[in-house]
């Protein structure tokens, strides 16, 4: 081994959502200090939300994030209503369903793209790939713009939904709508083929840390909005107990908090869903997987781009079958009526990202009394943490340079698509 | 590229984040049917968020979030004194937003009831304008990609941007939707600014007032249209609130 000194210090790591910091520290050719340090702004929701009329929860909650507001209003609702008894009609059930499929495709296509692509090919951002990959870069518009329609149809919006409310939606999709989503998604199939040979001649860099991944499972259908909470250890808990899955933990040089199961951390995301539930992805999904050789449980955290890819497959298909629903539903039974009262729940559900927890205790009028939201990067940064310093003194090991360290280093991070804003909120 | 016979140049613009969502951000690479084109119209310098080259020779900075801590106004104070225009995007950056929902109460207690004992710096939620100079604003939670494109234009073309001055009540008309008055809801569109075609109400969702105050409103005139349409004051007054784009008139209705 070459003893070589190096630091790498990146301040606000550029290419995701929210602001952290990479210290990577080599004396000596001896990894010394590897850190994943967030330095977000706290916005302190959970003290925002105290006194507010359930209501009014998930328009404040989906302003925790501007990629995933959807999953975020989704999963204050799921908690309201489970704590006060309310329940959706099905029709309710299909259209949120299909927006939470508009708001992952979106996140992934935004993500796979405009984020960790540049990696791949060695240039700062998607905009000179504008000029020397332009049909992958329209294929990544393309599919982008379809998660966006679907939200829009589904929501009122692409982001921050207007019509997902306590008890079902204020206002279904059109059927001039929904004809036209029917068009667009078998349109778009072509762009995700391309999508997948482009995704294909990308070298996937191999490392591995053996960790747990948690996400949601219901055993019938891939999962989306709730379910039990399981992990690859064999941990199987109900929704309700979800701090038990989480253990949060404060650190000095984060100002996000940590979280562990059975080991000393654990992972949620794509490839977290992907290793818990690849037995329920849609056929096409399956053979977009085999094609990249990605089998549960895969370990290389630098899959999860895969993973999110093969996540598309999925959607894209499922998407079909829910339009289809609800084309041939009457969408009159939209909203159940509710009356407030006191309770207490937890709502998890798959936002793009991984497994989200928000969990409500309102009192008699409906009010917040207590609120607790747990976001998947929350849960992942620890994770990210304890493979910075594996990948870095692998990479050392390996001879590689500082360049090269740096390189690996950011694209893992990248890998994540952590949301930082989001995991400090 | 020539515009009516000019040659125009592309305008270097830097986008910047503070405390938020980064939602409006993400709007920038929205109506990705139109983007190639938009991208055409900028030559981006700064954008943490999609890009990893920085230079901070911009002339326009976008400018999101509000802010919460004291980095924060140093940081705005360098990216102020770079820029020639500076524009707050989004409802954070233009009236504090929903981060000023915390500023009800001690920040000490705030911190409590999230990190327990750890100490976190934070302060009272302030939008751009009670730090630096603003020379526009585009509200909206989240900004409507649209009228970006719009400003962003105007810029380009060296012509003064302008936002609708009248209310969302007259966009809801005009999308021929039910009164959500009338559904026995307290809405803010007839106070709010439009521009944003009235996205909330046509779906059946009332206005919260994101886009903040039209001009020349009459509050007086609607607090009585809630009373006398016997809905909650205290709805109303939860409503008003959420973005604190009504600071001010609730100031007056309070002292």
């Amino acid at each position: 081994m070459k003893k070589v000194d190096f630091d790498i210090d990146l301040h606000h790591l550029s290419r995701v959502e929210g602001h952290g910091n990479i210290h990577i520290s080599v004396r000596d050719g001896q990894l010394r200090e590897a850190q994943w340090a967030v330095v977000e702004t706290p916005r302190f929701f959970e003290a925002m939300l105290k006194g507010m009329g359930a209501e009014r929860v998930p328009f404040l909650t989906s302003r925790i994030c501007g990629i995933c507001s959807i999953s975020h209003s989704l999963a204050s609702i799921r908690a309201l209503e489970r704590a006060m008894g309310i329940e959706p009609p099905e029709e309710a059930r299909l259209i949120r369903s299909l927006a939470m499929h508009g708001e992952t495709l979106q996140s992934h296509a935004l993500h796979l793209f405009f984020l960790a692509a540049p990696d791949f090919l060695g240039v700062p951002s998607v905009v000179p790939l504008m000029q020397s990959h332009p049909d992958i870069v329209k294929a990544g518009l393309q599919l982008k713009e379809l998660g966006n329609e679907l939200s829009i149809a589904t929501t009122g919006r692409a982001t921050h939904p207007v019509s997902l409310a306590l008890g079902g939606v204020t206002r279904p999709p059109s059927k001039a709508q929904l004809l036209r989503l029917k068009a667009l998604i078998a349109e778009r199939r072509a762009a995700l083929a391309l999508a997948t040979d482009f995704f294909g001649t990308l070298e996937i860099p191999q490392f591995v840390r053996e960790t747990e991944f948690i996400s949601l499972r219901d055993s019938v259908s891939y999962p989306y909005i709730g379910g039990d909470l399981v992990s690859t250890d064999g941990v199987v808990k109900e929704e309700n107990d979800y701090l038990q899955m989480t253990n949060e933990y404060l650190n000095d040089f984060s100002t996000t908090k940590f979280t562990r199961l059975s080991r000393e951390s654990s992972a949620a995301g794509a490839l977290a869903r992907f290793n818990n539930n690849a037995d329920l992805l849609h056929p096409n999904a399956r053979a977009a997987a085999s094609a990249f050789g990605l089998e549960p449980v895969c370990h290389n955290p630098f899959m999860n781009n895969v993973a999110q890819l093969v996540e598309c497959h999925h959607i894209v298909e499922d998407a079909a079958r829910l339009v289809d629903r609800l084309l041939d539903a009457g969408l009159t039974d939209l909203r159940a009526s509710w009356k407030p009262r006191a309770g207490a729940a937890t709502g998890a559900v798959e936002a793009p990202r991984g497994i989200l927890y928000h969990h409500m205790e309102t009192d008699e009028k409906g009010k917040v009394v207590k609120a607790d939201c747990i976001i998947p990067t929350t849960q992942n940064n620890a994770n990210i943490h304890f493979d910075l310093r594996a990948l870095a003194g692998q990479a050392l090991a390996e001879g590689r340079s500082e360049q090269e360290t740096e390189l690996l280093c950011v694209k893992l991070v990248r890998s994540y698509d952590p949301c930082i804003s989001c995991s400090v909120h | 590229m020539k515009h009516l016979g000019f040659e125009r140049s592309k305008v270097r613009v830097g986008s910047f984040d503070f405390t938020c969502c980064e939602g409006c951000q993400l709007q920038l690479a929205n109506k990705e049917s139109t983007l190639p084109e938009f991208l055409a119209l900028v030559d981006i310098r700064n954008f943490r968020e999609i890009s990893s080259e920085r230079h901070d020779d911009y002339d326009i900075a976008l400018v999101e979030g509000s802010i919460t801590r004291s980095d924060e106004v140093e940081r705005l104070r360098k990216i102020r004194a770079t820029a020639k225009v500076l524009v707050a995007y989004g409802t954070c950056a233009c009236f504090g937003g929903v981060n000023s929902l915390k500023n009800r109460l001690p920040q000490e207690e705030v911190v409590r009831e999230v990190y327990d004992g750890k100490k976190v710096e934070t302060m009272p939620s302030t939008r751009i304008a009670d730090i630096v100079k603003v020379d526009f604003s585009i509200p909206g939670c989240p900004v409507s990609k649209e009228e970006v494109e719009r400003v962003v234009v105007s810029l380009v073309n060296r012509s003064l941007p302008t936002l609708p001055r009248y209310p969302v009540c007259v966009e809801c008309k005009q999308r021929l939707n039910t009164c959500l008055f009338d559904l026995g809801e307290v809405c803010l569109g007839p106070i709010t600014r439009a521009g944003c075609d009235a996205v909330c109400p046509s779906g059946k969702s009332a206005c919260l007032g994101c886009r903040g105050p039209a001009d020349d409103l009459n509050f007086r005139s609607f607090t009585d249209l809630v009373r006398d349409n016997g809905l909650s004051t205290e709805e109303m007054l939860e409503k008003l609130r959420f973005y604190n784009g009504f600071a001010d008139q609730l100031g007056h209705e309070e002292s």
